[in-house]
């Protein structure tokens, strides 16, 4: 087994302010950032906050910046940088920092909370839902979401934009709009909120979110676009247009 | 002020307090399910958890969730099921509670559809169901392999759209449920006996807080961050079995522990990550280095006749269950693992220490990738190995304590009035040894059950219990105490380590009376040191200050399963002992019973514990008669026998 030492550079701090703090920590074979993290908690840094539960790509909890780029820590191993590489791990940049490499990720949670839940039909009793596994896989892709936030972290609707965070509920939360509309039993009509409460116009698809998901969700080709096209059908379509203007009171 | 006062460089000193009706404590599948069912009967919950929301150890779960719902094979009952359970967990399972669990996971899992939850589905568009290691059909609801994560953000939607309801209704999402995450309970509070409250911190900012309830229903877990090679994330420190030994309620059956025979086995620094059983269920198979498929010279004395005894049978098996008998390598989880143990031990081991699981051979790449996508993703990335192409190595992985908080079965309830519990956390359920896809299933009916019968007891109350300002005081106390100096001053992580390779080592897979013991004096020691642990930096967001706090419920849960394993001389499910090798039918009925010793200071984090034998309530007998006699007498001592209605015959 070969072991080195790298050298690490950390983000240290709180929302009072903080900065870049170098360390120099021990490496063997197949390790990833996760480990080393944990390496230099134990042996150097008793107190450095990190957030992780699974450390199998699982949970989605261990969500960072290395090297400027938007990963999990326990799916980035070591052997991706050279060894005399100095890896810089930073904490997610589109939430507030709360000390370390933690930060308040609690906008997601408050952009779940005001998407409709799913509403299937009143009668459908429990043990009757008949669907099609083709009809489910659609909606079951965007079920791997594992919550890990970098499609949110790294979208520039809100990445340096904090006064779009109101008006906009990110790729996740789109997605999630998606998987419902996009539900065999599901009865709401989500377009108009996709567009009008959510802000989906906001988001100019540049796959950003695609590239940085761990699941490798299609969120933009398989989500966000569709999603964009079944909006612009129903606000455009003349049909519905004429619909609208005839039946409506 | 207290001495811990003085050094605290930061973190407030007020406590913050609630008032709730339940807290559940845990936001796993158990305790979410706790938290709908008691807020569905009008109760205001308060969910406390150490993680996120939505992160919890259920995301883990990959196989799926047993339920006898016979859409692929009608065969299927609950009867059968209940007798699939009891059989994995050798007869030693609470027989209420696998009969209620097998009678009710049906519903369960439909309820979740109305959730939104989206499991794959046959051909006839009902809920698809897999084969698994001791199910006689496939009997497993699940969404490729990754089911866990499924039911966790089913839980999580469903909870969320009751706090849409009371927003609609009362104008606060908060109005009934609360979610409090990163949030670490240290302490429960009792008045006269009974449960009164729960204190605790946020991990965030170091705060401290007090819930007042009279209801606490815990759903904390597993203990597996006890041992070395664990496929269990950091929050399993035992924390619930801790409480409720602390707050007088007592454990059974910790001396069973289930080390999952597939965990990754390389590279080090994922050893121990859980490889589905879903890759054997979908028809993977174990191999030793000679090629082999070594599970045919495994099959025990106790399921001779029930499993294939050639490899054309077990893949005609695979093809059609009603015209073969199962694979070998579908075995109940304790008899895999030590197979694997024994192949390795006798030198035909992978260059890494431990077997080979190949599912590249039995499948196309497309089909692997679309039956076994997280599987394929972890070796890809973890491990650079294509599963698609190549054979993975896997050995035993901690995975699974049998053993918890004693309750009744019909309502969740420990010893202590106002105390529940529910899932790992909770004992009985699995006897011996738990099935693969029993556990989701559990954490819903018992989950369920939990909330329904802290609501009862809540209901039931004429006055609330009054928490004390002497105890919340002892509970600041106690929490801040790692940031007192101290000579000889002790670092929480190494001492983890430490205990995590005494555990691993000497109560692990295979076990001896001598190392028991030489493991029952590291504790001691343990103990002793673990009282001069200090930790550095503030109280905002310090894990190792956490670490301190969560190791003296590894240090007490850790105690009760060495002792009790040191008590139980004979080898039963997830408890081997290679100085009794055999399983004794005198000790079938026999649950090992851990309670803190009497006369010790109420007041100790770390109490010493004694390991009681009481005799279970033996099976009723139109359960019993569900089994044939010959199978049983595989089990039984003739005198408990003397009641079946076919002994007479």
């Amino acid at each position: 087994m070969s072991t080195y030492d790298a050298n690490l550079r950390v983000w240290r701090g709180d929302p009072d302010g903080g900065g870049l703090h170098d360390y120099t920590v021990e490496v063997n074979d197949g390790e990833v950032v996760l480990d080393i993290i944990h390496r230099l908690q134990a042996t150097q840094a008793g107190d450095l906050a990190v957030r992780w539960n699974c450390k199998a790509g699982k949970c989605g909890s261990c969500s960072a910046e290395i090297n400027g780029r938007p990963r999990l820590m326990c799916m980035t191993r070591m052997s991706s940088f050279e060894p005399d590489e100095t890896v810089t791990i930073t904490p997610l940049r589109t939430f507030p920092v709360m000390r370390d490499l933690v930060t308040d990720v609690s906008f997601n949670y408050e952009k779940a909370r005001q998407i409709p839940s799913f509403t299937p039909p009143k009668d459908l009793q429990p043990g009757e839902y008949r669907m099609q596994q083709e009809d489910v896989e659609r909606s079951q892709e965007f079920r791997k979401c594992i919550e890990c936030f970098l499609c949110q972290n790294v979208c520039h609707v809100v990445r340096d934009h904090e006064e779009n965070k109101q008006n906009f509920a990110g790729p996740r939360f789109h997605m999630r709009i998606a998987e419902l509309d996009m539900h065999p039993l599901d009865v709401v009509d989500r377009k108009n909120m996709a567009q009008e409460e959510f802000g989906l116009g906001y988001c100019n698809i540049t796959k950003c979110c695609t590239e940085v998901c761990p699941e490798h969700i299609k969120i933009t080709d398989n989500a966000l676009i569709p999603m964009k096209e079944r909006v612009a059908d129903r606000k455009y379509d003349p049909i519905v247009w004429l619909g609208n203007k005839l039946f409506r009171r | 002020m207290t001495s811990a006062d003085a050094v605290r460089p930061s973190g407030s000193t007020e406590i913050e307090r609630h008032q709730y009706d339940v807290v559940v404590i845990g936001a796993g599948g158990a305790g979410l399910r706790a938290v709908i069912e008691a807020r569905e009967r009008g109760l205001r919950v308060a969910v406390v958890t150490k993680s996120l929301f939505g992160k919890a150890h259920t995301v883990m779960a990959e196989g799926g969730c047993a339920a006898a719902m016979r859409n692929v094979n009608t065969k299927d009952s609950w009867q059968v099921h209940f007798g699939d359970t009891m059989r994995g967990g050798k007869f030693l399972n609470n027989w209420r509670m696998a009969e209620l669990h097998a009678q009710e996971a049906p519903d369960r899992v439909w309820e979740l559809e109305t959730y939104g939850a989206l499991f794959d589905r046959t051909k006839d568009g009902r809920i698809s169901q897999r084969n698994f290691g001791g199910h006689t059909y496939p009997r497993l609801a699940h969404v490729g392999d990754r089911t866990g994560l499924e039911i966790i953000r089913t839980l999580q939607q469903k909870i969320v759209s009751l706090q849409q309801d009371d927003k609609r209704e009362l104008g606060d999402y908060e109005a009934r449920i609360k979610v409090f995450h990163e949030c670490s309970i240290t302490d429960l509070i009792l008045d006269n006996g009974a449960i009164a409250g729960a204190f605790g911190y946020y991990r965030e900012t170091g705060s401290f807080v007090l819930f007042e309830a009279p209801a606490v229903v815990l759903a904390t877990g597993g203990i597996g961050k006890s041992f070395k090679v664990s496929s269990n994330s950091w929050e399993y420190t035992g924390d619930g079995h801790a409480l409720a030994l602390r707050a007088g309620s007592s454990l059974i059956n910790m001396e069973f522990i289930q080390f999952h025979p597939t965990g990754m086995v390389w590279p080090l620094s994922v050893k121990g990550i859980l490889v589905t059983e879903g890759v054997r269920g979908d028809g993977g198979v174990l191999k030793n280095s000679e090629g082999k498929r070594f599970m045919f010279d495994y099959i025990p004395e106790v399921f001779k006749g029930q499993y294939a005894e050639t490899e054309e049978e077990a893949d005609q098996w695979l093809k059609d269950n009603d015209s073969a008998r199962r694979t070998p390598d579908l075995l109940p989880r304790d008899e895999v693992a030590r197979a694997i143990n024994s192949e390795v031990k006798a030198g035909r081991g992978t260059p890494h220490g431990g077997v080979y699981l190949d599912i590249a051979s039995r499948m196309t790449p497309e089909e692997i990738k679309k039956r076994l996508p997280s599987m394929y993703h972890q070796f890809m990335e973890l491990a650079e190995v294509d599963i698609t192409k190549d054979e993975m190595e896997v050995g035993p992985t901690c995975h699974y304590v049998m053993g918890g908080i004693e309750v009744d079965p019909d309502t969740g309830g420990a010893l202590t009035p106002g105390l529940f519990a529910a899932g790992e956390c909770s004992g009985g359920m699995h006897g011996s040894n738990r099935l693969g896809g029993n556990s989701l299933s559990d954490l819903l009916v018992f989950g369920r059950r939990a909330g329904l019968g802290a609501a009862d007891y809540v209901r039931a109350l004429s006055n609330r219990p009054a928490v004390s300002d002497a105890a919340v005081e002892a509970a600041t106390t106690s929490a801040l105490a790692p940031f007192d100096p101290k000579p000889n001053a002790e670092n929480p992580y190494t001492l983890h380590a430490e205990l995590q390779e005494t555990m691993n080592d000497l109560v692990g897979i295979i076990r001896k009376e001598a190392e028991i013991e030489q493991a029952l004096a590291k504790l001691d020691e343990f103990k002793k040191r673990y009282a001069n642990v200090v930790v550095d930096g503030g109280r905002i967001f310090n894990p190792g200050w956490h670490l301190a706090i969560d190791m003296r419920n590894m240090l007490l849960v850790s105690e009760c399963v060495a002792k009790a394993a040191l008590q139980r001389t004979e080898s039963r499910g997830g408890h081997t002992r290679d100085d009794h090798p055999d399983m004794d039918a005198n000790w079938r009925n026999t649950l090992l019973v851990c309670r803190t010793a009497p006369g010790q200071d109420p007041e100790t984090e770390v109490p010493d514990v004694t390991v009681t034998p009481e005799t279970q309530l033996p099976m009723r007998a139109d359960l019993l008669a569900t089994f044939e006699l010959s199978e049983l007498k595989k089990y039984y001592t003739a005198q408990e026998l003397a009641e079946h209605p076919e002994w007479s015959s």
